[in-house]
């Protein structure tokens, strides 16, 4: 009896272990594929591999217009960080922290650019820009990516506000420390969790936009994505497969490096001080 | 003396605390506590949109005494304690600190310490730069800083404490270390929100001990924010009981405690035995009829006219037991006994539906519930409130 109910949970740890591979292989496999077929010889982007080489590589370093969407669209995303940071941090402070009217409305609204399906937003605001008469700039591409980040940012920091009670504010306050004072050194360093992971968040939303920046990019400038749509078009050239895997490189890296800054810095904090036991 | 008691109309400016902290009756005015109040509230009122949260609220509190405000949750007590920091803004009236009006003063230039229920330590800061805050804002040199925290920390007894974390402490710690923090720059009124609520009791015990020496040490004025009877019995010189955004009485622990001036400071106050009753004899020792049909000799202050309701305001410790039971003695039987030790608590009925609360010393046996005993009271051992529950004078 024992013995079969055993039985019974193995196999059911079996069926379990199964799928959760099935899954990660579903995941994964393209993520997989697209780097080893990076470091493939043949001149065809696909299986089978005929030999490892670092040549598409090379190529794609000495690709003009791919460094170059490369370089804008590393800009665009560190600008639309900093921007939305900032704009996330505040918005989110003043959600949480004051009371007005329309405080409901603002909030919802906030978040709605993160509900609309993209490609409506982005023709959207290229009517807008149309309408007003205005070309297509560096500036709205720009703004377009941080309008898209806001709410995530928002969304993030705005619950890590909430559990950040207000009485440590009242506390430096009442101290003597300015209501700037007590924003900086007590509320902003307890926020900086919200604050590198909203930051990380709207860096890899910016780099990875496809469908809004095809709407928005002035003429003749490519981001990464949309240097690789345009590639595409060609050819499905290995070189491809190497902007590829620098992409994943850049949007999966950055996150995870600083998530292992963050993390090794709280636990050095931590080593430091000598451990105690509570009388 | 005046008396400080009779708030029957609206309150006005009462000197609460002592010169002296721990003096057993109020000093006359000179010494220390001469001159300019600590604090002084002018006709109070805030409101929070309609709900009018404190009405009419006037209190002076003398330099370096201990004053508390003693409610309910929900009285107002916590919001006047608030508005003197800043936190709560005041709809109607005048704050003075040190004879300086306060209204338009933002809280960070107002110069006031302030220990929260929760602590309140910044979490990301150890505990040298938690209490160092205050003076850092105060352009404090850099080893002026170091002493003076080293100082206060040696004052709540957690020397070499500065490298911890809050996190590393606990709840006891966390709140001297709160004080501390408050204290150090040497603020003109220290403010404490129910500091003790979130400790547990043996805790809460010692701290109050500890506060209450680091105030007389330090000279510092100190309003106490608490719904605890005990607390405030215990550590104030003076005690503003408060309810529905008002104050029912302001006096020394002693005052408040054996001459409530209303009912509700009765009751709030201990569990006072009150027995409604009518005049049925005027005079020195007027008799009053009890809604339970026995008739009770009462002393009473000035004279009421025959027929006056009136309810007879007794504490348990005042009334006495089986023979000791010598004055106005009402038969009844024991509902229930507490042995406490030194005493007991019996409640006893003494029929018409009402029973009555006696501490009594333990002499011999402990009654048992069913009992049959006598209580009685000295004539001269209870007050009396008029219809209103106002205290006769």
């Amino acid at each position: 009896m024992k013995a079969r109910r055993k039985e019974e949970g193995r196999w059911a740890w079996r069926l379990t272990g199964f799928v959760t591979v099935c899954v990660y292989i579903f995941m994964f496999a393209p993520i997989v594929a697209t780097v080893i077929l990076s470091f493939n010889a043949s001149m065809f982007g696909g299986f089978p591999m005929t030999g490892f080489s670092l040549q598409w590589y090379g190529k794609l370093m000495a690709n003009e217009p791919v460094l170059a969407a490369f370089r804008t669209s590393l800009w665009i995303a560190l600008v639309t960080a900093g921007v939305t940071t900032v704009i996330g941090v505040v918005t989110s402070f003043a959600l949480v922290r004051f009371e007005f009217r329309g405080k409901q409305a603002l909030s919802t609204l906030v978040i709605l650019p993160a509900l609309v399906p993209e490609t409506i937003l982005g023709v959207g605001l290229l009517v807008l820009i149309k309408a007003v008469d205005q070309p297509r700039t560096m500036l709205l591409l720009v703004l377009g990516h941080i309008l898209l980040a806001v709410p995530y940012v928002v969304l993030i920091t705005q619950a890590r506000m909430v559990g950040i009670r207000r009485v440590y504010e009242e506390a430096a306050l009442s101290l003597g420390a300015s209501r700037f004072s007590s924003f900086r050194e007590i509320t902003l360093p307890l926020l900086i969790p919200a604050v590198v992971g909203g930051a990380l968040l709207a860096f890899t939303i910016s780099f990875d936009n496809t469908s809004a920046s095809l709407f928005w990019r002035p003429a003749g400038v490519e981001t990464m994505p949309t240097q690789i749509l345009s590639m595409l078009k060609i050819s499905i050239s290995p070189e491809i497969n190497a902007l590829g895997t620098v992409m994943i490189l850049v949007t999966v890296g950055i996150p995870l490096l600083g998530g292992l800054i963050l993390q090794s810095l709280t636990r050095l904090k931590r080593r430091d001080e000598p451990k105690e036991e509570t009388r | 003396m005046p008396d400080r008691n009779d708030l029957s109309e609206v309150p006005r400016p009462v000197a609460a605390g002592v010169a002296r902290p721990g003096a057993g009756a109020p000093a006359p005015s000179g010494g220390i506590g001469a001159g300019q109040p600590a604090v002084e509230f002018r006709d109070i009122d805030i409101a929070y949109g309609k709900f009018v949260a404190v009405r009419d609220f006037s209190l002076s509190i003398a330099k370096g005494s201990f004053v508390t405000l003693l409610g309910p949750s929900g009285c107002g007590k916590t919001t006047i304690l608030r508005s003197i920091a800043g936190l709560v803004d005041i709809s109607g009236g005048q704050i003075m600190i040190d004879g300086r009006r306060v209204d338009d003063v933002p809280i960070y230039k107002r110069n006031i310490g302030l220990v929260f229920q929760s602590y309140a330590l910044f979490p990301h800061k150890n505990v040298f730069d938690n209490v160092a805050f205050g003076l850092k804002y105060r352009n404090v040199p850099k080893p002026e800083i170091v002493r003076k925290v080293g100082q206060a920390l040696e004052m709540v007894r957690l020397p070499g404490s500065e490298k911890k974390l809050p996190s590393q402490l606990s709840g006891g710690q966390q709140q001297r270390i709160a004080l501390a923090r408050a204290i150090v720059f040497e603020p003109q009124v220290l403010l404490l929100d129910e500091p003790l609520s979130a400790l547990d009791a043996n805790m809460r015990e010692e701290m109050r001990v500890e506060i209450k020496k680091i105030q007389k040490e330090t000279g510092i004025t100190a309003i106490f924010v608490t719904h605890d009877q005990e607390e405030a019995l215990s550590m104030s010189d003076r005690i503003v009981v408060m309810n529905a955004g008002a104050v029912e009485q302001i006096g020394t622990p002693q005052e408040v405690y054996e001459t409530p001036a209303t009912a509700f400071v009765a009751d709030f106050l201990g569990k006072a035995n009150m027995l409604a009753g009518t005049v049925s004899r005027s005079g020195q020792a007027m008799a009053v009829v009890l809604a339970t049909g026995q008739t009770v000799e009462v002393a009473c202050p000035r004279p009421l006219a025959q027929g006056s309701k009136v309810t007879v305001v007794l504490r348990p410790q005042k009334l006495s037991v089986g023979a000791a039971a010598s004055a106005n003695r009402l038969s009844g039987r024991v509902v229930s006994a507490s042995y406490l030790g030194g005493s007991a608590i019996y409640e006893i009925d003494i029929g018409g539906k009402t029973s009555i609360r006696a501490n009594a010393p333990i002499t011999g046996r402990v009654l048992r519930e069913g009992e049959t005993i006598d209580v009685g009271f000295d004539p001269e051992g209870c007050v009396l409130l008029d219809e209103d529950g106002q205290r006769i004078s």
